[in-house]
């Protein structure tokens, strides 16, 4: 017993949860956002730079079309992949319904439109002058996708942010397709943070929900401050 | 199709055992040879949200899954939604309260080998200054109509549960109308505990299940002010659950043999006990029913039931 540690048993015996509990929600949480919000930059990010580099009628047409979607209710994300992955649905013979795969769906499709929504506007704004330069001294397409996205590199973390941000405090959609499953042992299966408040809550543990609802909180400040700072060591131009 | 219901007679009949040897010969080659090869596989149950926010279903599945290695992934829905959900063959076995749901449910060939489980009751709760003067009736459709009659807040569920569909039958039997109902009706759409806070902080009324209520009463000013046939109040508040599995010829993919293996195992001696002996703060929430003396056990195959399996 390390001294001084005493006034701190009672915290612990108060609180209200397994730890096993605590992990695997948070676990289920990170990994169901992260992994959504990987491959929506995946998808989005090369989209953004097709669209911010070519000129094609149209284009004003599918930018607004993408900023829509970032707007797009949760719930019916959740409603609508809910009927895809459903046993009835044109997915069902994946059977999904229920699993962290269904809300990694959702995530995506939730997350793909902020990331390339904002990624496009930070690629656009990169100065033309700077394409420009990267063709002249021979570059391929390639290069001078790169040396756009080392330009955009903050607009495009933002990006990734504000889609990381969408996907884990998301609460309708992964309650609707995950079904926020936990096994009498106390592990998650398909509950996040969020639909663990939103059980607290619903049983009228409101102490419980605040506890999570920090948690969540510090969880998102840490992986923006985890970013941030890979954002700020890789900095500098080569 | 009479081979097909001879099959469920069969399955239904033996119960666990069936369920088991079924399910064994099913898996084979696909798992390792060590143990029984049902272990690791899952069932997904919809179930109300009664039973679920009670930690009930946590303390039976824990039991079951140490006894079979099959763990039960549990989604809690309310009623009608749990049923929708086992209507499209998104669930495996369902465990509800709303009879006449369930019959419909049985009716239309979603589910098969319906078993009584447990039963609990409804209370009517309220503020404990008591505005309408409900308390001490002896009738839930006279406590209704005290409700109706002063405009008293009243909290319904509003969401199809077990509750709604019993608080709608109640309405019902006071005869009070849609064109009765004003402001002072208020549809929360919402679980049992959201209900009973917004009725707690509203000053309200709400029908609430014993179960439910008990688990929330240290947090809650609501009081009992009509009780339900476990108190000696009347019959109209009974609360019965039943435990539905679905019909495999409806549903291919559905795990019908560990589905009666789980309510096999509800309905033994065993899972029984554990239901009778769960108590929240001392207060035994819900009593046990399968093991009656004459168990209401419907082998309910309906007589015009036929084109789903004529598929193949």
């Amino acid at each position: 017993m390390i001294p001084g540690t005493g006034s701190l048993v009672p915290l612990l015996i108060e609180f209200p949860f397994e730890w096993t509990y605590i992990r695997s929600i948070v676990y289920v949480s990170l990994y169901v956002s992260l992994v959504a919000v990987a491959l929506s930059t995946l998808c989005g990010l090369p989209v953004a730079l097709l669209i911010g580099f070519a000129e094609f009628r149209g284009k004003r047409l599918l930018a607004s079309l993408i900023n829509t979607g970032m707007g797009f209710p949760s719930v019916v994300v959740g409603l609508l992949v809910l009927f895809a992955v459903s046993n009835q649905g044109p997915l069902g013979s994946f059977e999904l319904v229920f699993t962290r795969e269904a809300m990694i769906v959702s995530q995506f499709v939730l997350a793909a439109p902020v990331i390339t929504g904002v990624s496009l506007a930070a690629v656009s704004s990169v100065d033309q002058g700077v394409r420009d330069a990267a063709f002249a001294i021979g570059g391929t397409r390639f290069d001078v996708a790169l040396v756009t996205i080392k330009e955009a590199r903050y607009g495009i973390a933002t990006a990734v942010l504000a889609g990381f941000g969408r996907a884990i405090s998301e609460v309708g959609s992964v309650l609707i397709v995950g079904g926020n499953i936990a096994g009498p042992d106390g592990e998650s299966y398909t509950r996040t943070l969020t639909t663990a408040i939103q059980l607290e809550a619903r049983q009228g543990r409101f102490e419980t929900a605040l506890i999570l609802g920090a948690l969540l909180v510090a969880l998102v400040l840490l992986v923006n401050a985890i970013v941030v700072r890979l954002g700020s060591d890789s900095g500098g131009y080569r | 199709m009479t081979i097909q219901r001879r099959e469920f007679l069969a399955l239904a009949g033996s119960g666990v055992v069936a369920g088991l040897a079924g399910c064994t010969a099913m898996s084979d080659g696909g798992e390792d040879d060590d143990g029984p090869a049902i272990n690791g596989e899952s069932i997904t149950l919809t179930t109300t949200t009664s039973t679920y926010d009670t930690g009930l279903l946590d303390e039976v599945n824990a039991s079951f899954e140490d006894r079979y290695g099959v763990s039960v992934e549990t989604v809690s829905q309310g009623t009608g939604a749990a049923l929708e959900t086992a209507r499209n063959g998104d669930s495996d076995v369902v465990l509800v309260h709303a009879r006449s749901l369930e019959d419909e449910f049985l009716r239309e060939g979603y589910g098969v080998n319906r078993r009584d489980l447990m039963f609990n009751d409804f209370v009517v709760v309220g503020p404990s200054d008591d505005p309408a003067a409900i308390g001490g009736t002896e009738s839930a459709t006279e406590a209704f109509d005290e409700i109706a009659a002063t405009e008293s807040t009243f909290v319904s569920r509003g969401d199809e549960s077990g509750t709604h569909t019993k608080e709608l039958a109640i309405w019902d039997a006071a005869e009070t109308t849609d064109d009765d109902l004003g402001e002072w009706y208020r549809e929360a759409g919402q679980g049992m505990g959201e209900v009973l806070t917004q009725a707690d902080q509203s000053g309200g009324y709400t029908l609430a299940d014993r179960g439910t209520y008990l688990s929330m009463q240290s947090d809650i000013d609501l009081e009992i002010l009509v009780e339900g046939p476990i108190e000696g109040g009347p019959e109209l508040l009974a609360n019965p659950y039943g435990i539905v599995a679905v019909n495999p010829a409806v549903h291919e993919n559905v795990e019908y043999d560990l589905a009666m293996a789980y309510i096999g195992y509800l309905t033994s001696a065993e899972g029984q006990r554990l239901i009778g002996e769960y108590a929240v703060d001392g207060e035994q929430l819900f009593f046990p029913e399968a093991l009656a003396e004459e168990p209401n056990f419907q082998q309910y195959v309906p007589e015009d039931w036929g084109g789903t399996t004529d598929d193949d």
